[in-house]
């Protein structure tokens, strides 16, 4: 006996839901092409039980576990880009920082002191380039004159000369830098501290320039 | 061209490749902090001879993490539109 679906002579059931008429031309129930969920797309709650058998507020708001955790990462991903831009914006504030102190060129001859004034083991404070810069001329020795920057080159703490100690230290992490030569000797810093070249004219003492150094 | 050839990717394969590329944006990060660090304390020491190089390794990185991160969006977007 033939199937009455599959014979075309069968009478049509002209009722829109029935089962002979699925598939035909605008009377497929709209499931029909619906896309399948996959095997990956159903939702596993985080302790692996069915369902119907986890609690009422996951019912009800259930939630694509690993879609979620997929999201988190994505978004970890975009915070680190952002990070990465971040640290190419630094590179080119060095840059442009760069090209303003060649365009400032070396600053001008500065009087300090005069060489009177200033006994052997003594220092004199001053600001050099600008007031911004505070430095200190130590005398060393009756003809040996250092200056350097006083700011720390570690967090820019000021330092405090100990001509007894033959040392620059500074207070906030302990370090400390040679007196002579202003290399640091012990603490965090791990720059010597900016040089001031130091010029003479009869009895006076000038800065000159600032020497920056990496060792 | 295969019909299979631009069948979007399963969640496990995403996840790997999502993964992957995690962990490489991360090492360039922390590499690019590493080059940061490092031409800063070169410049204040007086030495500018690394600047523009440096920036411009730092904006290679970057434009290497642009385009992961573009790529990952666009996965999504083919995953959602197919």
């Amino acid at each position: 006996m033939a199937d009455a679906r599959s014979d075309p002579r069968a009478p049509i059931d002209a009722a829109i839901n029935t089962p002979a008429r699925e598939g035909l031309t605008g009377t497929a129930p709209a499931s029909l092409y619906a896309p399948a969920v996959e095997r990956e797309q159903i939702t596993i709650a985080p302790d692996l039980t069915p369902a119907d058998v986890q609690p009422a507020w996951r019912q009800d708001f259930p939630i694509d576990w690993p879609q979620d955790q997929y999201v988190e990462r994505r978004d970890f991903m975009k915070f680190m880009v952002l990070t990465s831009a971040a640290f190419t914006l630094g590179q080119l504030w060095i840059g442009a920082q760069n090209w303003w102190r060649k365009r400032s060129g070396q600053p001008v001859m500065q009087r300090i002191a005069s060489i009177d004034d200033v006994a052997v083991g003594a220092t004199v404070s001053f600001t050099y380039p600008d007031e911004h810069e505070p430095c200190l001329l130590v005398r060393v020795t009756e003809s040996h004159f250092v200056a350097f920057n006083q700011k720390c080159t570690h967090l820019s703490c000021a330092v405090i000369p100990r001509p007894e100690e033959k040392s620059f230290f500074c207070p906030c992490h302990e370090g400390r830098f040679d007196l002579e030569t202003g290399a640091p000797t012990a603490g965090p810093p791990r720059r010597p501290l900016t040089r001031i070249a130091l010029g003479f004219r009869g009895r006076d003492i000038y800065a000159v320039g600032v020497e920056e150094r990496t060792t | 061209m295969s019909p299979f050839a631009r069948r979007p990717f399963s969640r496990d394969q995403r996840t790997t490749i999502v993964y992957g590329m995690l962990v490489f944006v991360l090492i360039v990060v922390v590499l690019q902090l590493w080059l940061l660090a490092a031409t800063m304390n070169a410049w204040l020491g007086g030495d500018d001879s690394v600047v523009w190089p440096a920036a411009a390794a730092s904006a290679a990185c970057l434009a290497l993490n642009i385009g992961l991160f573009r790529y990952l969006v666009r996965m999504e977007r083919t995953r959602k539109g197919g």
